[in-house]
């Protein structure tokens, strides 16, 4: 019983999106409006589930980590926001997760993608065979993207032809991208259309 | 002097610092450094959902006590989020975690939040699809071969593609592997060193705009 009228309620609100296709109406905006509140509920039990309860009170309170007061404190200054003549101890919080993700950023952006996509672009250019020309087309295309992307100089001479071939790379990589992007929605379609006919209207066996 | 830029700059140069120095020492305590950090953004950015949330439920809020137009749909969105919420606590009592397979949270997830969700986002095809035929009416050389790429890399994950010419997904995968692979490379290796540099302005403190 509980699952026809969870099918029901699926279906209807499936309609009611679907229903923006002929214009802006009150039954999407019904479902939109409900999407965003549900949503916005289920991070919040989600956070406590996932995150404060395991990461911070389990551990805190079952495994005596008293270390971890510390980002309690810093996640308890976020909250001074609410609070104007106090708000800028929310600043430190911002400062310590800011400092967290450039630290990151140094190590990351060096070790998990510049060296190996360098590394990656270092590949053998000799002999007379295809593999010579896709690795040839790549290095071509890794230096022109690049050209096109540095604007520290005017772009005259060989730097104006090299970010012009750059742009026909980046062309074709926003094509396949694009592409997928369609193919995705499409299946998600598909998916929903599937849906209708076969769990709701049972047409499809 | 608690109250200016001084303190957060030393916060961000001293955990900055830490971080990277972490990572060129792999022995305990700094070798943990990288995994408890992650723990911690995670905890911290826990308590800043709470703000979100304000902002999201104090605006509908707003709009519903001055009766603004549309009005209606910010109480279905208060009463959407309290529902859920309360759903949420209640299972966790009941179960010990709201998200049981039997719980009515999950209820929710599966029929209210899967299919809105997924039909939002399959409306977008629709509007790619309109988005492409501005972009074909362009009549330029860059918009049409974003255009004849998209084309051909559709075909070729699909059986039709497969049907036209069986050479048709050995291209679209050739396209992928090699020129795909070359811009989306050079694009990627742009925005690191862009990352890198602003990552060592901000704990040098050069970069300070977070903080405005």
């Amino acid at each position: 019983m509980g699952t026809t009228i969870g099918i029901w309620i699926a279906a209807g609100l499936t309609l009611f999106i679907y229903s923006f296709l002929y214009k802006d109406n009150p039954f999407y905006k019904f479902a939109e409006h409900l999407y965003v509140g549900i949503t916005a509920g289920y991070w919040i039990i989600y956070t406590w589930a996932y995150v404060i309860q395991p990461m911070l009170l389990d551990p805190m309170i079952k495994n005596k980590q008293f270390i971890l007061i510390i980002p309690a404190f810093f996640g308890i200054i976020m909250l001074t926001r609410w609070f104007p003549q106090i708000s800028w101890l929310s600043r430190w919080s911002i400062a310590f997760t800011v400092g967290m993700g450039a630290g990151l950023g140094v190590t990351g952006a060096i070790q998990g993608f510049i060296l190996p996509q360098v590394q990656a672009t270092l590949v053998p250019l000799t002999g007379f065979n295809f593999e010579t020309f896709n690795n040839f087309l790549i290095v071509f295309g890794v230096l022109t993207t690049l050209i096109y992307f540095y604007f520290s100089k005017e772009q005259k001479g060989v730097l104006r032809w090299g970010s012009k071939i750059g742009i026909t790379f980046i062309m074709v990589a926003f094509g396949a991208s694009f592409g997928y992007t369609v193919m995705a929605r499409i299946s998600l379609l598909i998916g929903r259309i599937y849906f209708l006919l076969s769990d709701w209207l049972k047409v499809l066996r | 002097m608690l109250k200016g830029k001084g303190i957060p700059i030393f916060i961000t140069f001293l955990v900055g610092m830490i971080m990277i120095i972490s990572f060129f020492i792999p022995h305990k305590p700094f070798g943990d450094i990288e995994k408890i950090s992650l723990n911690w953004y995670s905890i911290i950015a826990g308590f800043t959902m709470l703000l979100g949330v304000d902002s999201l439920i104090g605006m509908h809020f707003r709009k519903l006590k001055r009766k603004d137009e549309n009005w209606f749909f910010s109480l279905v969105l208060i009463l959407g989020f309290t529902a859920t919420v309360v759903v949420g606590i209640i299972e966790t009592v009941r179960f010990g975690t709201a998200f049981d397979d039997k719980s009515y949270f999950t209820y929710i997830y599966n029929y209210f939040i899967v299919p809105l969700q997924s039909t939002m986002f399959s409306l977008l095809a629709f509007f790619i699809a309109s988005a492409a035929y501005r972009a074909f009416r362009a009549r330029n050389f860059d918009a049409t071969l974003l255009l004849i790429t998209a084309i051909i890399v559709m075909l070729g994950r699909v059986p039709l593609g497969e049907q036209i010419s069986p050479y048709l997904p050995k291209f679209t995968e050739w396209i992928m592997q090699v020129p795909q692979m070359a811009a989306k490379r050079g694009i990627g290796l742009g925005i690191s060193l862009g990352a890198l540099g602003v990552s060592i302005r901000i704990i040098l403190g050069i970069e300070r705009s977070y903080l405005s």
